[in-house]
């Protein structure tokens, strides 16, 4: 689905990705974790166009996608879900997902948009509730699933999310979790960042580590968890001496 | 059967990224943790980021032997030793022993990639393995062991040795599949014959060897006396141990267990790539390795590529058995000479055993091989005459197939010892 080689990407002089390779496959759900600064986000934006990497190459689904512009790589089917929800707070939540509907609107009419509409409000039954309420009203959580079912609408075939559970209650980011593995019953394929490695690597089929900018570890989401490094950097476990 | 038919028959393609993102973590990790490799990656004013694709690697620099052996015990750890949980050490065919560990995940990866060899063998769970190879710091034994057990099979890890003893558990515990090096199996194929015991009365199916190089024609001597589906797995305790690559039941060469070791054929002497499916020496890099990652680690063991596509549907690709060591390599006369070539010959000759001592002296200067091969005792009885023939067709077919003079000398049977792990073929009293 997703494939990356040497990529390097950063800002000005800043160089924040370095070398990295990294493949996401149909249907899975692949986790990046690392630390603050790392470069997570960086890699996200630069997936979906927002940022022009200096090397390297990104292809999509068989396709070299490497600067092509975030309207092409969207519309190629490829959708994030930005850190911090970023919701329309003046909109309402019906108009934020009929906004994000714009490209299937676009690829196949106003009929697939309504149809997709009310699949979102099947997947986020909260959202029905509140559609007619402004995005900025909702809790955290309500956000959260908004952003999602918003990057959704475009019926992507890989959904990027931005440490989705940042800021959430632990009840709450169960929920969100387990909306991600419905996901990808429904045949999703998943690239997920985040900070909770533990929730992450509990749910995710493989994982990298990414450390600096570098990719240092990489491997099933199991082995990940059971690795010391990972452990002593990320699931906050050490071994009594 | 398949163990991980996902990755067993993986595209091309698929695998040269997995392999690239695996060898460039790999890098970054040995670079930071070991400080061995950092000094020789700072000497070559190396950035990981000429690491754009597999064949970059070739700019690395080789690890070997002795480096192990500088770095003893635990020098070229990746990892802190809290972290290792299982330690071996080299068998120590030739000089001193080395060290090598194993993170929580090493073990599991390790018993993964024999589950694989052993699937692909033949043996499943319903099968009784016999593990006959030396438990302890020696990587076989516990090596099969783990990744039996893994697959389910019943083990018996009766470890080396003894072989009254592993004939009567063979036979009581109904052994389907026996681990040895294949020396050994023919040390029992001959025990049974003396105890007057039938191939016929065992359940044995399978046979997994390793552990030192073996020809076709001992691989057939084995399946004539034994009766089972012989096939040949490969490793090393430097880059793991067993699991680095084995054959399928196509008995024609091991799948290399490609998306955790990469593996390069070179020129042992320009150490430059040899032509695709061509012999060359080994080099290993370790691909998903925690604790005790190798970069290019020189194996000295020959063998060449074999490019073509594996009838059982496996994509990782094959290596041919391993044909000799670059260190057992004789120079004679000027003249390369592979014990296994001798092997191949005498394997050919009616009338021989499939024991034989190859003895190097230096004799005014000139080097001189003899070769002691053991003979049926109704031969070695015979009149002279016929003796005599045979050791001149020997030298003949020898001379021609090693392209040097070689003495032959007829012993009787059982005359020459026995090993019980790894066979010593060679007895080199030259002094160099």
């Amino acid at each position: 689905m997703l494939k990356i080689q040497n990529l390097d990407a950063g800002y000005g002089k800043l160089r924040v990705l370095k070398n990295i390779s990294l493949h996401v496959d149909d249907g899975e759900i692949v986790t990046m974790i690392g630390a603050n600064g790392a470069g997570k986000t960086t890699l996200l934006h630069t997936i979906i166009g927002l940022i022009k990497p200096s090397k390297g190459e990104i292809s999509f689904q068989g396709t070299p996608c490497t600067r092509a512009t975030v309207g092409k790589i969207v519309a190629s089917g490829c959708a994030l879900v930005p850190e911090g929800r970023q919701v329309f707070a003046p909109m309402s939540v019906e108009d934020n997902l009929l906004l994000g509907g714009y490209v299937l609107q676009q690829q196949q009419g106003r009929t697939a948009v309504l149809k997709e509409l009310e699949h979102q409000y099947e997947l986020f039954p909260i959202l029905r509730e509140r559609r007619r309420q402004l995005a900025g009203t909702l809790s955290g959580g309500e956000q959260q699933m908004l952003a999602m079912a918003r990057a959704l609408m475009s019926r992507p075939r890989l959904v990027m999310m931005d440490e989705p559970s940042t800021g959430l209650a632990p009840l709450i980011v169960r929920d969100i979790f387990q909306i991600i593995l419905r996901l990808r019953r429904e045949g999703n394929t998943v690239l997920l960042i985040e900070q909770n490695a533990k929730a992450a690597l509990g749910i995710a089929d493989r994982g990298y580590v990414l450390e600096v900018g570098k990719i240092l570890l990489q491997g099933p989401a199991a082995d990940l968890l059971t690795n010391a490094d990972v452990q002593r950097a990320y699931l906050g476990r050490e071994k009594i001496e | 059967m398949f163990w991980e038919p996902e990755k067993e028959c993986m595209a091309r393609e698929d695998l040269e990224q997995l392999q690239l993102e695996r060898l460039q973590s790999t890098l970054y990790r040995v670079g930071t943790h070991v400080p061995f490799y950092r000094k020789k990656f700072d000497q070559l004013k190396f950035n990981y980021d000429d690491i754009r694709s597999l064949d970059d690697l070739r700019r690395l620099p080789f690890t070997v032997k002795q480096d192990l052996r500088d770095n003893y015990p635990y020098g070229l750890f990746a990892v802190p030793l809290r972290d290792v949980v299982r330690v071996h050490s080299s068998s120590g065919t030739s000089g001193s022993a080395t060290v090598v560990g194993y993170t929580r995940n090493d073990i599991k990866t390790w018993s993964n990639l024999v589950a694989r060899v052993i699937t692909a063998a033949g043996v499943t769970k319903n099968d009784v393995i016999q593990i006959a190879f030396g438990y302890g710091l020696f990587t076989g034994g516990f090596g099969l062991h783990y990744g039996a057990e893994l697959i389910g099979a019943s083990v018996i890890p009766i470890s080396a040795g003894n072989t009254k003893r592993q004939i009567q558990i063979m036979q009581d515990f109904k052994t389907t599949a026996l681990v040895c090096t294949p020396s050994y199996a023919l040390v029992l194929a001959d025990a049974m014959m003396e105890m007057g015991i039938n191939r016929n009365g065992l359940s044995l199916r399978y046979g997994l060897f390793g552990g030192e190089p073996w020809s076709e024609a001992m691989r057939n001597e084995i399946h004539q006396k034994l009766g089972i589906i012989a096939t040949d797995n490969y490793g090393l305790s430097e880059v793991m141990g067993p699991g680095v690559s084995g054959e399928c039941q196509e008995c024609n060469g091991l799948h290399i267990n490609e998306d955790h070791f990469l593996l390069e054929i070179l020129d042992p002497v320009t150490l430059e790539p040899v032509p695709e499916g061509e012999i060359g020496e080994l080099v290993i890099t370790t691909l998903t390795k925690e604790a005790f990652p190798m970069i290019r680690y020189r194996t000295r063991d020959l063998t060449r590529f074999i490019p073509e596509p594996c009838p059982c549907g496996r994509t990782l690709k094959r290596m041919q058995r391993v044909m000799g060591r670059t260190d057992d390599m004789l120079i004679i006369k000027g003249v390369n000479v592979f014990p296994i070539q001798i092997e191949k010959v005498l394997f050919e000759v009616e009338g021989t055993e499939p024991h034989y001592q190859i003895i190097v002296e230096r004799d005014n200067h000139a080097d001189k091989i003899t070769v002691l091969v053991e003979v049926m005792e109704s031969i070695f009885f015979d009149e002279m005459k016929k003796q005599r023939k045979m050791v001149d067709h020997i030298k003949n077919r020898l001379a021609s197939e090693l392209g040097v003079g070689v003495d032959v000398k007829l012993v009787e049977e059982k005359s020459l010892e026995r090993s019980m792990g790894k066979a010593k073929r060679v007895i080199d009293r030259r002094k160099l």
